[in-house]
């Protein structure tokens, strides 16, 4: 396999196993690490899962993830939906280290929290008309 | 995902194979529910085929976790693989679950 590479599904909770399959490929493809490439499906599916459940909110949409290596032991993955905006000042940070009452992982928050520990990079943007766009960068350890 | 629990006396063992996510972590949580609710409440975890754990089967965890402390039970979760123990440590959930390095000596520790 070579990047760049792209994949469509439906938003659904169903395609969760195929984008882990999708972007492992490729983080394994840009040279990354066993340990990066599991952080890498971890983020996405964490990403993914928010889409479905916060952009889509169970309606039906679609996910576009693209995959690039713009050098070795690098992999760039863009994520675009077409649902509500999505703001991430809005979520709420979990309060970790001391997680007693699970009210206290609040939808969205604990995935984003593991997006932004286990990324190099995570960015948002909202067009009109174009949905939300995530980006999200991983690179090897040295 | 697969879940299939099975009993040694008091306690209950609810074995956990493939993917926890988003999609597979309601069954999960029907699993443990339909325990505390028997009023099974001492619970053994088996995370040894548990390949992945997202932030929903987190949760679930937790969720079962509160439940089964306020009637006096535990859900002690038995050989989580390095990636499963990884995902708890990043969470800060390590100290609040007893992880055990088998299910014998989860089991045992009631």
């Amino acid at each position: 396999m070579e990047l760049p590479q792209r994949l469509t599904v439906p938003g659904r909770f169903e395609y969760l196993a195929q984008i882990a399959e999708f972007v492992t490929q490729a983080a394994r493809t840009a040279g990354l690490s066993d340990d990066d490439v599991f952080h890498v499906e971890m983020a996405v599916d964490e990403a993914c899962s928010n889409i479905i459940e916060h952009a889509y909110r169970y309606q039906p949409g679609e996910i576009d993830l693209a995959c690039s290596a713009p050098e070795p032991g690098c992999l760039d993955i863009t994520i675009r939906d077409r649902g509500e905006p999505f703001d991430p000042g809005a979520i709420p940070q979990p309060p970790l280290g001391h997680l007693t009452d699970p009210d206290d992982l609040n939808e969205g928050g604990l995935g984003l929290y593991f997006m932004r520990k286990l990324m190099d990079d995570v960015r948002f943007e909202f067009e009109p008309g174009r949905g939300n766009l995530l980006y999200m960068s991983k690179r090897r350890r040295a | 995902m697969k879940v299939e629990t099975r009993q040694l006396k008091s306690v209950s063992i609810v074995k956990v194979s493939g993917r926890v996510d988003s999609l597979t972590a309601p069954d999960l949580e029907k699993a443990l529910q339909d325990m505390l609710t028997a009023d099974r409440t001492q619970l053994v975890v088996d995370l040894q085929e548990t390949e992945y754990m997202s932030s929903a089967g987190l949760r679930v965890l937790v969720s079962a976790l509160k439940a089964a402390k306020k009637s006096g039970g535990n859900v002690r979760l038995a050989q989580p693989s390095v990636r499963v123990k990884e995902v708890f440590d990043l969470a800060g959930l390590t100290p609040v679950f007893d992880i055990h390095p088998d299910v014998i000596e989860a089991v045992g520790a009631y």
